[in-house]
Parts: C-alpha cells; structure tokens; sequence
C-alpha cells in the first residue's frame, strides 16, 4: 500500500495517524510537582532570593483628592510624582468607546477603595507591612458613584473628567439592529419581557497576584516573575509604559494558582516594581494579599439584563430586544478594556437560538469601584441565565413546556449565522437537549416534585442550554476593534539529537493541562511516545510571540499550530528515513518511535534520525536543512462547544437554603484530547458557577467602602457544596478547527448559574415567589417566598 | 497579613501564666488553639506586644466528672468534645454542638476555653455555656480564682467579665440525667461557617410534661440571647416521644422571632435573622427529641 504523495493538509494528518494518543485519558504531567509540593510558585522564587518585599498603600476611600501622602524617615515611599512611567490606557477603535488612562499609583485624585497610592518596602512581609503602617495619607473626600443608579442620576460627578458622547459616566453605549427588527416586534403575537441580573463577582484564584523583579547585573535586563495569562502582551503594556524596549524585558510565568481571567491584564503594581527594582539595582517581590486581591484585583459580573423576546404563538422566537447595564468600575484593564463584558453581552445573544431579528443596546457604566476584567466566561453566565430565564418565562405563559419551547428555538442547521455575525459550526444542541432529558427524567420530575410537596419539601428542576464561543482567531477579535488583535498562535518544534521533541508556543497555560494534551497531539503526529514531547511556555526569552491563555483557545489554537507543526516534521523526518532505508518517502510510516516501511519490518528509530539530522548532516538528502525544526502559525475562525446543564434542587422554604441535589452536564467539545482534562474544566467551571448562582458576591457599602474583604464575607463553595457532576459527552466534528476540537474553559460557569436559578424558580413555584438576581442566597430566597406571601394576603 | 511585631513566651503550667500574664497584662494576650486570634494577628486587628503561649500547660486540658458537673479544661480542643463517650444528654448535646465548628482541621486545634474567652456573637460555646448556667472559672495572680456565671460572664461583642489580668482556666456544665432533652441547630451558608443563627434548647420533663424550659439564640445579639417568651409558651406543655407537639413549637418559634431584636448585617438581615429563629427553634426542639429517643433506644 502506497501513500499518496503528501503535502501536510489535515486530511492526510488524519489518515496517517492512528489517533493512538488523542482521545485517551493519560495523567497530567503537570500533576506529580503539583501534588508533591514541588511547584515553583512566585513566592517560592521570592523567599529564595534575598529581595525587597514591597506592599501598598491604598485608599480607603472611594472618590477623593489625594492632599498628601507622607512617611517618617528611614521608610522608602514611592509615590506617584516619584514615577516617570506613563499611565495605561487601553484602547478599542470603536467611535462609543471612551479612553480612560489609569494612573501607575493614583496622582491627585484616587476613584476607588483599594487603588493603590503609594508603595514601601522591607525586608520581609512583615517589614513592610510595618512601613505601611506608619505612612500617612490624607485625602480629601468627594462624593462617590457607587453604583449605576448613582452615575446616571442628574449631576452626578464624573468618574473621570472627560467627554462622554451620550450620558455622563457611560465610557461604552454601544447598539445594534438588525433591519427587520422592529417590524418582527410589531409582528409578534406575544411580546414577553424578564429582567435578571448578577452581583459582583471576584474570580478569586487561590493564589493572589504576585511578581518578583529582577535585574541582570551585567546587562541591565529585568525580568518579571509573575502570575500572567498574556506573558508576551503584558511585556509590551509595560514596556510602553517605562519607556523600554522590549528586548530589555522577559517576562517569566512559573506555576500559578488560578488565574481565570483576573490575571490577565496588566497589573499596574507591576510598573512600580520595575521603577523600584532598577533604581535600587536589587530585587523586589510583591505578593498581594487576600484583601488586597479582594480590593484591587478586577472583579466582574456586575451586570442587569432586560431582554423582550417576540414570539409567535407556537412558541417561537422571532425577535429578541435587550438592554444590558455593566458596572464597570473605575478603569479599563489593558489590554482587552472595560468593554469585554458589555461587548460581548450584547454580541452573543441570543446564545443558541436561531433568532433572527435582534436589537442590543449595552452600556458600559463608570462607578468609584474596582474595575472589572474578564473572568471565566465573561458575560456569557449572566446572559445565559437572561435567555434561559426568558425561554421559562415564556414556555409559562405560552402554555408550552420548558423542553419544548427549547427545541423549538435552537439551532438545528449548520453552519448558522446568528443575526449579530457570529457562525456557529456543526454542533449537537438537539441530541444535547435530548440526552439531558432522557439521563435526568426531567417530564418526570413534576411527579417527584408533587410527592414531595406533600411532605411540605420543595424540590425544582432547571436547564440551561448555550453555546460556548471558543477558539477565536484574528479576524473574530478584529471585529471587536481592539487596538491590540490577540488571535494566532505560533508553535516552535523541534527535535533534539537524542529524538526528543521540545515545543515552544505562545500560549501561558497556568492549569489547564495544555503541556500534556499538546503532547499528545504531537505524539500522534511524530509516531512518538507523549513522554518525549517537551513543552516550553510562559517565557517571552524563550517562546514565539503569542498571546497567552484565556478565552478557551489555547488547545484550539496552540493545540491546531502544533498539529500543523507537527504535519511539516514528519514530512521532513520520512524523508531523511527514505533516504537512510532507500525506499520512497511515501511508503514510510511514523509508529511507536520509529520510522518503518509500510508492510514490512524494515525500520529506523526516529532518535537515530533526530541524531544523524544534527550529527551527520553530510547525509542528509539534498533541499533539507540540518537539524529537525518547523514553525507553524494557527488563526481559525474560532468554533463553539455546545452544552445543556440540568440542576435539580431542593429549597428549604424557611430558611431559604437550596441544596443541589443532582447536577447534570452534557457536553459537547468536539474531539476530546484527553477527556479526563475536558472533565475537570467542566467540574471545576460548575463549581465557579455554583459560587455565581449560589453564594459569591462582592458588597460595597453606600459610601463606597467594599465590605467583603476577606473569606468570612466572600464565600466560594467548598467541596461540601459542590455536588457531583455527572457529565455525558456528545462528539460532533467540525471542520472549523484543524484538530476538531473545542473549547471547554468556560462552560461550566456558563451553564451552572441559569440552570440553577431556573431550578429554584421551579421550586419557588407553588409560593409564587421568583428570584431573579444571583446569588440567590437564602436572604434572597426568603425575600422572595415572603414578598409573594404578602402579596397573596394583600389581594385576598 | 502578616502580624506586627511581638513576643512569645511558652508557659508549662498555670502559675507561670498567671506570672508571665502579670507582669503586663494590658498589652499581653494568652496563646490557645490560635484560631481566632492568630487571624486578628494577621489583619493587624488584635496587636499584643507578648504573646503567652498556653498550649504546654497541661493541667488546662480535659474533660473530667466533678461530682454532680462535668469540668472542660480551657485548652480542651473542640475535637475532644465532639469525640466525647457518653450516651447522656450533655455528652450528645456537645458532641452536636462541636461538629458545627469550623472545619476539621479547626476543631483539631480551638479550644473550649479560648472561644468562650474570645466571645463571638456566632459561637457555639458561648451558647452552649448560657443554655447551661455554666460556671467559668479564672485566675489572676492579683485577683486569685473567680467562678463567673455565664449569664454575667458575657457582656457583649468580644467583652467578658474577665479582666485583663486574668486567665479562664476550666469551665463547668451541669450533668443532664435522663429527665433532660436538649438541641443545638445552626444556619449557615455553607459547612463550617460562622452561625448566621444558631437555636439551643434544653426542656427537663416529669411525667410527660415540660417542667422547664430554656431556649437560647445566637446570632440575634451580640452575647447568647435567652428567650424567656418562647420558654413562657413551652412551660407546662405535653412532651412525648416525639417531643412537643408542632403547634406548640411553631409557637415558641414565633414568640422567640417576636422577641429578639437583631441587628441586620451583610451575613442576614433583620428580618431574615427572625425567618431563621422560626426555623430554627422547631428543628432544636425534635433533635432534643430525637435524641433522647435514640438514645432510649441503643440502652
């Protein structure tokens, strides 16, 4: 049997890999050090250098001019007139989008509690912690803009004095309508309108932010420790801001402990580091506290959705009209700016419905509150659960039930292009509904509802169906008119002369398991053992350009660029094979390690290649270059994973507590690398998601003051609270990625929030109360369950 | 996080505490189990300049029967209590109330003593101490020893009786015999959080009917609040097998939720403070029901 003479294209990746390692479930390589105690964390590289340990000092206050800042001899103090580096300003090309600098340490004027002032440093923590103390801050108190109701009231102050072209303290207002919206709506028998809305949420990664500076003695070259997703992008943010190149600057990622989004824009804490380290010619590390991480370190969610969807009596959806409200804080996080959450809110509706007309109008709201960045699905959780709430309101009052109104209104046919733009490729929303129906019993459940009605027990069911975008090259992140584009990734491989496979990539995996999974692509491609693929990462010295790890791309992208890499060196290894075994390139296969002769027993081991190529380059066939490398550049379209969550809960109607009671994932993320990684995304996006619907919530107080600072207030469940997650897989291959598969990062958190909110309604039924704000604590749940008991004893 | 600077002093026995604690006691402050002082430590809340570590005097530790009382040594952890033998009352009463604090790990290390002394509003202790008349005892070496009713020994928030000279060194509880059913029950919002309100209940019955009562909340004052209102309803009512009849609780709980006057904060509002004491009182009422009858049981 002869091989068609090939150029690496996928097609012919996939019929001459045997698949043997994509696919399986094989242990994390990233485990062993983790589970050992022997990762190497920023604060472990910290305590074994004899640095500075910085800490900050921050406002107390919300809105204020800054009069003075002060500290008794013998505390270095660093201020913001001590600085010369530039403010950031993060940037979108879009005629809406308001541009606000933020100040490296607030300079005359600070915009909310925690933002940094000034800095002082010690030999330790607690020396510095010490200094901190004893310096002196006075500002003088200005009214405060604590929430969205407080920026658009009349005369409200301004968050920042400058121009915005609709109302004051909108840095976003941004709308989008598709011509036959309105005559949809007016076409509609049945107009029907819900509003939900989340709390502010903290991503809160068990590892606070840190960063360790230092200083080359005989360049001059800093290097930056620090817990990044965007190691290459956050070099130039700095390098923009000190007014260095940025040769002069390698950013480094060692092991980090949860990122999730909110590390990854560029801290500004991180400048004044830099300008310390290289004044003093020594190290500094800054490693930020829980408060300080519940403070200053992004929040998000802070979102109201009002959504009215037009639906014909049949139940389906013909247009949808939204109005989404984003409390932005006080600034913009470089370099995906405050606009990531409004943008995308409106952007993505309706989710997984075929909707043709739709009208969004989102905005984003400046207040004296720390600003907000992505985390772990950005918008989506919260628009998810408006769509979701919306199909429950009008499967109620069209009479239809809850499935049905859903497998009406998804998408069926593929590619579909949403009425915003965006394409969903080949997905299983259908089966997905089905499956979730089939595994949970869900038309059943009314009956085990009643049974235990009648024990005074409150049990409810929730779904929530949705898309989860993943994977989004230049051209998707082009249309968002980011002055900075993230979309490519680039890989580097090569072999070294003993036949190992080293692999560089752009992408900053921090948790994720991409170090394994992206061996076993390439083992696959190679014919070698996944052991022998080496993957280096998070080192701007010693990596591609690329643009880090979030927004559930890396496997997609970095995972598609190594393929593809991969495809180029096998051409390359069969050839030099060819020529040491006389035969055709063609009829050479990769397998187990070696090089063979389709159909015979005539082989050579690919080590034995990799040394020849770098030690006996004389025997090389002519045209191919010494040594084993190639260079391989993916930018897709982007591709969406499909899901459908069902929670069942019980509510105990006089405490308000709700107890989940199942919880149920069908998923589909097209090929699975390493299924067991797929499922600890998922597992571990629920339980951020349990924390969303459930329990986590930022509080400011009216003047301003966050309340929450610590994890008394702050509550993320623990294992007690998490129940299991049953998750069933569907695998529906699209060809808009290179190696089928999808993204899953953020899914988990996407799904958990509505569909148990819609399981707690569900519950709250025979009450007549409704939440529709999460968390939806007990308070909350209690409040509803009495609010509608009132309003019984009121109309009876 | 990290605390401001101070000195530690280990101590093998009472006296040397005493000692140690006298020569300045305002700015001293005794070292037990940690968890909740150690935290303040970090926050920079609670800023002693010495730190007098307790942990090695050995004499503070354990749980003894002292004629008709059982003696809790101030460093007795709250793992021993919830690891306590003993099928009475008192003994089911501590173990229920110990598995609510913290997490593992927490009770392994707290101690009975330390949580009284510290006097937080949502500490199971503290209401275990007032549910119970306990009598605390302290030393000082100016002072000498004090027995303290629990009903004087909680002032309010973070406030004792005790002076700053002084050292809680055992506490005594009442034996139950078999005449007694107790509950304790909590709401929080997730395991091992502090109460938002927590219900403790002790009902001694002759003859089939409640001859006393004690109802005592937490989390709906600053100090342990006793309702006199809902043991007003309990008093003179039938008990049973199954404890009180449910009208007869849910009239406890109402008159206990009209009673208190709680404060709201970001962990519960007023009104969701009084949802929880109507849930809560009839739920400490059965478990002292259920306890006494699995209790009769097992004999």
């Amino acid at each position: 049997m002869a091989c068609a003479q090939t150029t690496p294209t996928v097609e012919s990746t996939k019929s001459q890999a045997s698949q043997a390692w994509v696919g399986r479930t094989i242990p994390r390589v990233e485990d062993p050090p983790l589970l050992c105690g022997q990762g190497t964390f920023v604060a472990d590289i910290a305590a074994g250098d004899n640095c500075l340990y910085a800490a900050f000092i921050r406002s107390s206050v919300a809105s204020g001019r800054l009069v003075s800042v002060t500290a008794p001899p013998g505390v270095h103090l660093v201020v913001a007139a001590d600085l010369t580096a530039k403010p950031i300003r993060p940037l979108l090309l879009r005629p809406e989008y308001v541009p606000i600098d933020m100040p490296i340490l607030a300079d005359e004027v600070v915009r909310f509690v925690g933002e940094p002032v000034a800095a002082v440093f010690g030999r330790t923590q607690a020396e510095a912690e010490d200094a901190a103390e004893q310096v002196q801050v006075e500002i003088d108190r200005l009214p405060a803009v604590v929430s969205v109701a407080d920026a658009l009231a009349d005369g409200a102050p301004l968050v920042h004095p400058v121009h915005f072209p609709t109302d004051p303290n909108v840095a976003i207002d941004a709308r989008r309508e598709t011509d036959g919206f309105h005559a949809a709506m007016k076409a509609a028998d049945r107009r029907i309108s819900i509003q939900v809305s989340c709390g502010r949420q903290s991503a809160m990664p068990m590892e606070a932010r840190a960063s360790h500076v230092s200083i080359d003695r005989s360049t001059g070259r800093i290097t930056l420790t620090t817990t990044a997703q965007m190691p290459h992008v956050i070099r130039t943010g700095l390098c923009d801001s000190l007014g260095i190149p940025e040769d002069q600057l390698r950013v480094v990622v060692p092991d980090v402990g949860g990122a999730f989004g909110a590390k990854q824009p560029l801290a500004r804490e991180d400048v004044v580091l830099i300008h310390v380290a290289r004044q003093l010619g020594r190290s500094v590390a800054w490693i930020e506290t829980r408060e300080e991480n519940f403070l200053a370190a992004w929040h998000s969610r802070e979102q109201v959705y009002q959504l009215t969807g037009g639906f014909s009596t049949d139940g389906t959806l013909l247009c949808l009209q939204s109005e989404i409200t984003s409390d932005v804080g006080a600034y913009s996080c470089y370099p995906v700016t405050f606009g990531v959450e409004a943008l995308m809110a409106m952007n993505e509706l309706p989710g997984p419905y075929a909707c043709p007309e739709y009208s969004g109008h989102s905005r984003a709201i400046l207040t004296n509150k720390c600003p907000v960045a992505p985390y772990r699905g950005v918008a989506r959780p919260v628009l998810t659960m408006a769509m979701e709430r919306l199909m429950e309101v009008a499967a109620a009052e069209l009479g239809l039930g809850r499935v049905e109104i859903r497998l009406k209104n998804v998408v069926k046919e593929y590619p579909h292009r949403q009425a915003t733009g965006f394409v969903i490729d080949p997905s299983s929303h259908v089966e997905a509904l089905e499956q979730a129906v089939a595994a949970t019993d869900f038309d059943a459940h009314a009956r085990r509802k009643e049974e235990a009605a009648k024990h005074g027990r409150l049990l409810g069911i929730g779904m929530s169906v949705f898309s989860e975008s993943s994977g989004f090259g230049t051209s998707a992140f082009a249309e968002r008119k980011m002055a900075i584009t993230p979309g490519y990734e680039k890989v580097q491989m090569s072999f070294d002369p003993s036949g190992n496979v080293v692999l560089r990539i752009g992408a900053s995996p921090h948790g994720q398991g991409l170090r394994t999974t992206l061996s076993q692509i390439v083992a696959d491609e190679l014919g070698v053992d996944p052991s022998r693929v080496r993957v280096i990462h998070s080192d701007t010295d010693a990596t591609p350009y690329g643009w880090g790890t979030f927004a559930s791309r890396s496997l997609v992208i970095a995972g598609g660029a190594s393929k593809l890499a991969g495809a180029k060196l096998r051409e390359q290894i069969k050839a030099i094979a060819a020529s040491m075994l006389e035969c055709d390139a063609r009829d050479i296969r990769l397998r187990d390690g070696n090089a063979e002769v389709t159909g015979t027993s005539v082989r050579v081991s690919i080590d034995e290649i990799a040394r020849l190529a770098h030690h006996n380059s004389q025997l090389l066939p002519e045209g191919l270059d010494v040594g084993l490398d190639a260079t391989a550049t993916y930018d897709p379209k982007g591709t969406f994973s499909n899901s459908v969550h069902v929670a069942e809960v019980e509510v105990d109607p006089a405490t308000g507590q709700t107890t989940i009671l199942r919880y149920l994932v069908i998923e589909d993320a097209g090929v699975m690398v390493n299924p067991q990684i797929v499922e600890g995304q998922i597992r571990g996006g629920v339980a951020q998601g349990i924390g969303n619907a459930l329990y986590e919530e930022l509080l400011y107080d009216e003047r301003g003051v966050l309340t929450t600072t610590s994890l008394l207030d702050f509550l993320p469940p623990t294992m007690a609270e998490v129940p299991t997650i049953e998750i069933q897989h569907l695998e529906t291959i699209s060809d808009f990625t290179v190696t089928g598969a999808k993204g899953v990062g953020e899914g988990g958190t996407m799904g958990a929030p509505a569909a148990i909110l819609n399981a707690i309604n569900d519950a709250l039924a025979s009450t007549g109360g409704a939440v529709t704000h999460v968390p939806a604590t007990p308070q909350r749940v209690r409040e509803a369950i009495r609010q509608a008991q009132r309003g019984k004893e009121e109309s009876a | 996080m990290k605390p401001a600077p101070f000195d530690y002093v280990q101590v093998t026995s009472v006296a040397e505490a005493l000692d140690a604690l006298a020569a300045d006691p305002d700015q001293s402050k005794l070292l037990a189990g940690g968890q909740s002082l150690v935290p303040m430590m970090n926050f920079r809340l609670a800023r002693p300049a010495v730190l007098i570590d307790i942990n090695r005097a050995d004499e503070l530790n354990g749980v003894a029967r002292d004629g008709g009382r059982l003696r809790i040594g101030a460093t007795t952890r709250h793992l021993q209590l919830q690891n306590l033998g003993g099928d009475d009352a008192l003994s089911s009463l501590l173990r229920r109330a110990a598995v609510h604090i913290g997490h593992l790990p927490i009770r392994t290390v707290g101690t009975f003593g330390g949580s009284l002394a510290h006097c937080d509003a949502a500490s199971e202790w503290c209401l275990v101490a007032r549910l119970l008349d306990a009598e605390i005892s302290t030393a000082s070496r100016e002072r000498g020893v004090r027995t303290i009713a629990a009903e004087n020994f909680f002032q309010s928030l973070f406030t004792t009786a005790m002076l700053p000279d002084e050292m809680l060194t055992a506490v005594a509880l009442p034996l139950l015999d078999d005449q007694h059913h107790a509950g304790f029950v909590e709401f929080a919002r997730r395991a091992g959080d502090f109460a938002i309100v927590s219900a403790a209940v002790l009902v001694r019955t002759v003859d089939g009917v409640i001859r006393t009562a004690r109802v005592c909340l937490g989390g709906v004052s600053s100090v342990p609040f006793r309702s006199s209102a809902a043991e007003a309803v309990l008093l003179g009512q039938p008990w049973s097998e199954d404890g009180c009849a449910a009208r007869v609780s849910a009239a406890a709980a109402d008159a206990a939720a009209t009673e208190v006057a709680p404060t709201g904060d970001m962990h519960g509002s007023e009104d969701f403070r009084r949802d929880l004491v109507r849930a809560l009182v009839p739920r400490a009422l059965a478990q002292a029901a259920d306890s006494t009858r699995n209790r009769m049981r097992s004999r």
